[in-house]
C-alpha cells in the first residue's frame, strides 16, 4: 500500500548471517526438499508418509522383492534400506518422476503398457525403476542382462517385463 | 429428476431386476438390482450418486463418456478390464470413451440384513467371468436398446433398421446420433416387457479382441492407489507383533521404551475372539504400536519388550506332521472320507500284472502377496468407512458389522486395485485387527503388516502327502487307481463339518477319475494348530503334481512314451459324466495335450539331450496342458522352454488371458522350485523372501508360449487354470534330463539331494 509521507528507508543489508542449517537437502523428481526430521528415517517412509508419493511400494524391511526401488542418480536402490542422511545433495527419481514434465511417458513405461506387462501392478514401479537403471547402464541389454533384475513377482509378469524392456531398447515403445 | 423411473424394471430372475433411471445432467444409467424388501422406488438422493447406488454398471453422460462399473476386486486377474468389456460390447460402446469405475461394496439395508447391490462380488476364485457372462451382458443390451429407441424417434426410422457402431447410432441413410446426444432421451424411454436379447457372437466387437489393462497408465506412472497408499488425514499407523505361536499368550509386556519413542501414541494388545472362525478374527495374540507415521511406529515396535508363552501346539512341527502322515499311509486305518470309489480296486488288484506305488510329499506354502495385509478404517458414531485390499468385500463387511454393530448400509468399504490375493484376501483377520484398534484408540487407523508378520502369520496351504497306487493288467491297461492323501484341511478351525473337510484338499472329479474303471480316492485328516486357508489353484495344485508325476512314472515302468500313455489313458474323445454335475470332455483335454506336445516338438522326447516333460489337467470345464524343456548344467537347472495350451471356451480378452496363463505358469514353477514354509516347536521358521525364495528372473523361462484353443462355449475362469500342470510337467522334464524322479517339493532342494 502507498504511504503518503513515507521516506525512503535506509537500505538494510540483504545479507543476514545464518547458522549452518540443520537437515538434509535432497532432490526428488527434480524438486528440492529439506528434511529436518530423523536423519535415520528410511527414504521409503519419507516418500510415502511425508511426501505422499506412494508409487514406491513397501516390499519388506530389506527391500527383498524390489517393489521399493528408486533411482539415486542412475542407480536403482531399495528405498527402505536408504537412510535420509545418506541422501544429502543426491538426486532421487521415483516412478512418479519417470515421465517427462509434460506427462509424456518414459519409453519403458510406454513399453509396459504396450506389452501389458502388469499383473496386480503392485511391484510394477519397482520393475520400471530396475529396468530404467538397466537401460541407462546398457541401452541394448541382452537376455543375460535382463536376467539380473532383482525383482520378485508372484503374478508372473516376468516374461512380459522382458518383452517390454526389449521393446523399449529397440525404440519400439508406442508402436504396434 | 426421474424418481418415478425407480419402478422401471425388467424382471430377470426371481429377485433380480434390470433397472434404469435418468441420472444427473441427463445421463442414462442402467444396472441390475436385487429386489428390496418393499421393492421401494429409488430415493431422490440417488441422483447425487446414481452410479453406485443403483448397482449400476453403465452410465452414459451427455458428453458421450461411458462409465462402466467393475464389481469384482481386481487382484491382478484382469477382471476390471474384462468385465466392463463384456458390457461395453453389448452396448456397442467406443472403448476409447469408456472409463472403468471400481465398484466398492454395494450394500443396502433390508430390515437389518445386508442386501448386496452387485450380486456376485468376489475376485480371484475363477468365477468372475462366468458370473459376468450370465448377467452383465444384459445390462449392456438394455442400454443399447434404449438408445436405439431414442434414436428411432429422433431420426424417424424404426429401431430395427438402425445399427450401432462405437458409441454412435447410424441410420440406413447415413445419419448419425451419438450415444451422448441420445442419453437423456433414452432415459425416458419406456422399458420393454422383457429384457432385450443379447448379441449373437458373430457381432462381437470387443469380446475376443485384445485389450490392455484399464489401469495400466495409472500403474506405470505410480498414480494407481492401493489400499496401502491411502492416508486419510490424521489416521494413526499401526504395526504389529504377533505371538510366534498361533495359540500362545502374552506372558509379559513392557511398553515403556516403545511409548517413549517420539511419535508413538499408544500400545494396544489384541487377542483372537473366542468362538470366531479363522479368517474372521485376529489371527494370533498380538501387540500393536500406534504412531503418527510408519517410521515412528516401526521404531516403537522395535523397542517393545515382550515375552510370549507357548500354547498347546508348541510341540508341532512340519516334519512331525509329515512323519505322522507317512505313518497313516503305512497303516490300514479307515480314511476320514472315501471321496470316490468306482468299481472295485481290491478285485482289480487280483488281475494285476504290475502294481506301482509312489509317495509324493509337498510342503506348506505361504501366499507372499506383493502388497502385505493392510487396512484403513475410520469409525464414526453411525458410520464405518474402510479401504480394504480384499478379494471378498462382502466377507469383510461381515467382520466390520459384527465388531461395530452398525446397520448394513452404514458400512462403506472401498476396494481399490489389490496387490495380489491368491486366496489370502478371502480372509479378513487384518480387518478385524484394524477395526478393534480404531475402536480402542478412538481415531482412524491404517494398519500395516510388515513382511515378517506376513510370512510368519499366514493362513498357509497345508503340506500334504499323496500315496498313489496303480494297477496295470497284462494288456498294459491302467485298470486300477488308488489315491490316498493326508493333509490338514483348510476347512477345519473354520466350522466346516467333518464330512466336508476334504473338499478343500482334493476333488472327486480330478484326473484320472472316470478314465480308470476301478478308482478309489481316500482322504485322511490331520490336525494342526497352524492356520490354514484358501490358496491359489488349490486343491488342484498339489493333486496335479502327484497325479501327473505318477502317470509319467507309469509310462516309464511300461517303457512307453508318456504322451502315448496319457493318450491311451484318456481314450477316445467323448464326454464323461463325473458325478456332482461335473464332466470331462476327453477330446478337449487330448487336444490341449497334443497342442503342447507339437509345440515343444515332442518327437524329440527320447533323444533330446534336454529333458522334455508333459502334464495336463482339467478344472471345472476348462482344460490345460504344459510342455516343459529343461537342461541341467551342473547344479543349475535351466528352464529352456515352456508351452501351455488352454481351452476355456469363449475368450473375453485374449491379451488378459495370455497374461493370466503365462503368469500362473510362472507362479507355479516358482512355487515348485524353492519355497517351503516349515515350522518347529510350533513356530514358523520363514520371515521373509530370503527364507521363502520366489524364483528370480534368471530361474524362470524367458517366454511362456501360450496356445489358446478358440471356442464358443460359455467362458470359464482362468485366473489359476495354468497352475496345476506346470510343476508336474517341470518334474517330468527334470526326470528326462537327470534320471532323477523328484517326489518331494521344493524341487531344487530334492534334486540337489538326489543328484
Amino acid at each position: 500500500m502507498l504511504q503518503a509521507h513515507a521516506l525512503p528507508a535506509e537500505p538494510a543489508s540483504t545479507i543476514v548471517p545464518e547458522k549452518a542449517r540443520e537437515g538434509i537437502d535432497v532432490q526428488i523428481n527434480g524438486e528440492s526438499f529439506h528434511h529436518t526430521g530423523d536423519p535415520q528415517m528410511p527414504l521409503l517412509w519419507y516418500l510415502r508418509d511425508v511426501l505422499r508419493l506412494t508409487g514406491t511400494k513397501y516390499g519388506g524391511e530389506h527391500g527383498e522383492n524390489g517393489a521399493d526401488l528408486v533411482l539415486v542418480g542412475d542407480t536403482a536402490v531399495s528405498a527402505v534400506t536408504v537412510a535420509m542422511h545418506t541422501l544429502a545433495g543426491k538426486s532421487v527419481t521415483t516412478v512418479e518422476g519417470l515421465a517427462a514434465g509434460d506427462g509424456s511417458l518414459h519409453p519403458l513405461q510406454q513399453a509396459f503398457i504396450d506389452e501389458d506387462a502388469i499383473g496386480c501392478g503392485y511391484c510394477t514401479p519397482g520393475w520400471l525403476i530396475a529396468g530404467v537403471a538397466l537401460l541407462r547402464r546398457k541401452p541394448k541389454p541382452d537376455d543375460g542382462d535382463i536376467d539380473q533384475l532383482p525383482n520378485l513377482c508372484r503374478c508372473g509378469c516376468q516374461t512380459r517385463v522382458r518383452r517390454a524392456i526389449k521393446r523399449a531398447a529397440a525404440g519400439k515403445a508406442g508402436q504396434s | 429428476m426421474s424418481n418415478e423411473r425407480g419402478n422401471s424394471t425388467i424382471r430377470l430372475g426371481r429377485r433380480r431386476f434390470l433397472q434404469v433411471l435418468a441420472g444427473t445432467a441427463g445421463a442414462l444409467v442402467v444396472g441390475i438390482r436385487l429386489a428390496d424388501a418393499a421393492d421401494a422406488p429409488l430415493p431422490p438422493a440417488l441422483l447425487g450418486d446414481d452410479f453406485h447406488d443403483l448397482g449400476a454398471y453403465v452410465r452414459i453422460d451427455a458428453d458421450g463418456l461411458v462409465l462402466i462399473g467393475a464389481r469384482d476386486p481386481d487382484t491382478g486377474t484382469g477382471v476390471a478390464t474384462a468385465l466392463p468389456r463384456i458390457i461395453a460390447d453389448e452396448l456397442d460402446a467406443d472403448w476409447e470413451r469408456v472409463r472403468v469405475v471400481a465398484l466398492g461394496l454395494g450394500v443396502r439395508n433390508d430390515n437389518g440384513q445386508p442386501k448386496w447391490t452387485y450380486g456376485h462380488q468376489l475376485g480371484g476364485t475363477g468365477n468372475s467371468i462366468p458370473a459376468a457372462w450370465r448377467d452383465l451382458r444384459q445390462v449392456g443390451a438394455l442400454a443399447r436398446w434404449l438408445l436405439l429407441q431414442a434414436a428411432a424417434r429422433r431420426l424417424g426410422v424404426s429401431a430395427n433398421r438402425l445399427r450401432c457402431d462405437a458409441g454412435t447410432v447410424i441410420a440406413p441413410d447415413g445419419r448419425r446420433a451419438t450415444y451422448g446426444s441420445l442419453a437423456a432421451d433414452a432415459s425416458q424411454v419406456a422399458l420393454p416387457a422383457q429384457a432385450p436379447p443379447v448379441k449373437a457372437a458373430s457381432s462381437y466387437q470387443l469380446i475376443g479382441r485384445p485389450a490392455g489393462d484399464v489401469d495400466a497408465h495409472a500403474i506405470v506412472t505410480g498414480q494407481a492407489r492401493y489400499a496401502i497408499d491411502e492416508h486419510l488425514g490424521d489416521a494413526l499407523v499401526a504395526v504389529l507383533v504377533h505371538c510366534p505361536w498361533p495359540d500362545g499368550t502374552l506372558a509379559r509386556i513392557d511398553t515403556g521404551d516403545a511409548l517413549a519413542q517420539s511419535g508413538v501414541v499408544k500400545v494396544i494388545q489384541l487377542k483372537p475372539e473366542p468362538g470366531q472362525p479363522h479368517g474372521m478374527t485376529v489371527i494370533a495374540p498380538a501387540v500393536a504400536v500406534l504412531a503418527t507415521d510408519t517410521w515412528a511406529a516401526l521404531q516403537g515396535r522395535a523397542r517393545l519388550k515382550l515375552e510370549w508363552k507357548p500354547g498347546p501346539s508348541a510341540d508341532e512341527s512340519s516334519s512331525g506332521l509329515e512323519q505322522q502322515a507317512q505313518a497313516i499311509l503305512a497303516g490300514t486305518a479307515a480314511p476320514t472320507t472315501r471321496v470316490r470309489d468306482d468299481g472295485d480296486v481290491d478285485v482289480a488288484g487280483k488281475k494285476a500284472s504290475r502294481r506301482l506305488e509312489a509317495t509324493y510329499v509337498q510342503p506348506w506354502l505361504a501366499h507372499a502377496t506383493a502388497e502385505p495385509m493392510n487396512c484403513l478404517v475410520r469409525l464414526d458414531k453411525d458410520r464405518a468407512s474402510l479401504v480394504v485390499p480384499t478379494q471378498a468385500p462382502q466377507k469383510a463387511w461381515a467382520v466390520v458389522q459384527r465388531l461395530t454393530g452398525l446397520q448394513p448400509a452404514q458400512i462403506d468399504i472401498r476396494v481399490p486395485r489389490v496387490g495380489g490375493g491368491y486366496g489370502r484376501r478371502l480372509d479378513h483377520d487384518f480387518v478385524a485387527e484394524a477395526v478393534i484398534l480404531a475402536q480402542a484408540v478412538g481415531k482412524p487407523v491404517r494398519l500395516l503388516w510388515t513382511r515378517d508378520e506376513d510370512f510368519g502369520h499366514d493362513f498357509y496351504r497345508s503340506g500334504c502327502v499323496h500315496q498313489l497306487r496303480a494297477i496295470v493288467d497284462r494288456k498294459r491297461q491302467l485298470i486300477g487307481w488308488n489315491q490316498r492323501m493326508v493333509s490338514a484341511s483348510a476347512g477345519s478351525l473354520r466350522g466346516v463339518p467333518e464330512d466336508r473337510l476334504w473338499r478343500s484338499e482334493l476333488r472327486a472329479d480330478q484326473l484320472p477319475a472316470g478314465l480308470v474303471p476301478n478308482y478309489r480316492s481316500d482322504w485322511y485328516a490331520q490336525a494342526s494348530a497352524m492356520p490354514r486357508g484358501p490358496f491359489r489353484g488349490m486343491p488342484h495344485l498339489s493333486n496335479a503334481f502327484a497325479v501327473e508325476s505318477f502317470i509319467d512314472e507309469i509310462a516309464h515302468q511300461l517303457r512307453e512314451d508318456p504322451l502315448k500313455t496319457r493318450l491311451r489313458i484318456l481314450g477316445e474323445p467323448r464326454e464323461l459324466a463325473l458325478g456332482g454335475g461335473t464332466s470331462l470332455d476327453v477330446g478337449r483335454l487330448r487336444n490341449v495335450l497334443q497342442l503342447v506336445a507339437d509345440r515343444i516338438v515332442w518327437k524329440n522326447w527320447l533323444h533330446s539331450i534336454n529333458g522334455l516333460g508333459l502334464a495336463c489337467w482339467h478344472v471345472d470345464g476348462a482344460y490345460v496342458a504344459h510342455a516343459v524343456e529343461v537342461a541341467l548344467q551342473g547344479q543349475t537347472l535351466v528352464v529352456r522352454r515352456v508351452a501351455c495350451a488352454i481351452d476355456v471356451g469363449r475368450v473375453v480378452n485374449p491379451l488378459g488371458l495370455e497374461g493370466q496363463i503365462a503368469g500362473a505358469t510362472l507362479d507355479a514353477l516358482s512355487l515348485a522350485l524353492h519355497p517351503a514354509i516349515t515350522f518347529k516347536d510350533g513356530q514358523v521358521q520363514q520371515h521373509g523372501y530370503k527364507d521363502y525364495p520366489l524364483a528370480t528372473m534368471t530361474e524362470l523361462p524367458r517366454d511362456v508360449e501360450v496356445i489358446t484353443v478358440p471356442g464358443d462355449r460359455e467362458p470359464c475362469g482362468a485366473s489359476f487354470l495354468a497352475m496345476p500342470s506346470a510343476a508336474p510337467a517341470l518334474a517330468n522334464a527334470v526326470f528326462r534330463a537327470s534320471a532323477v524322479r523328484v517326489r518331494r517339493l521344493p524341487l531344487m532342494k530334492e534334486l540337489m539331494r538326489l543328484l
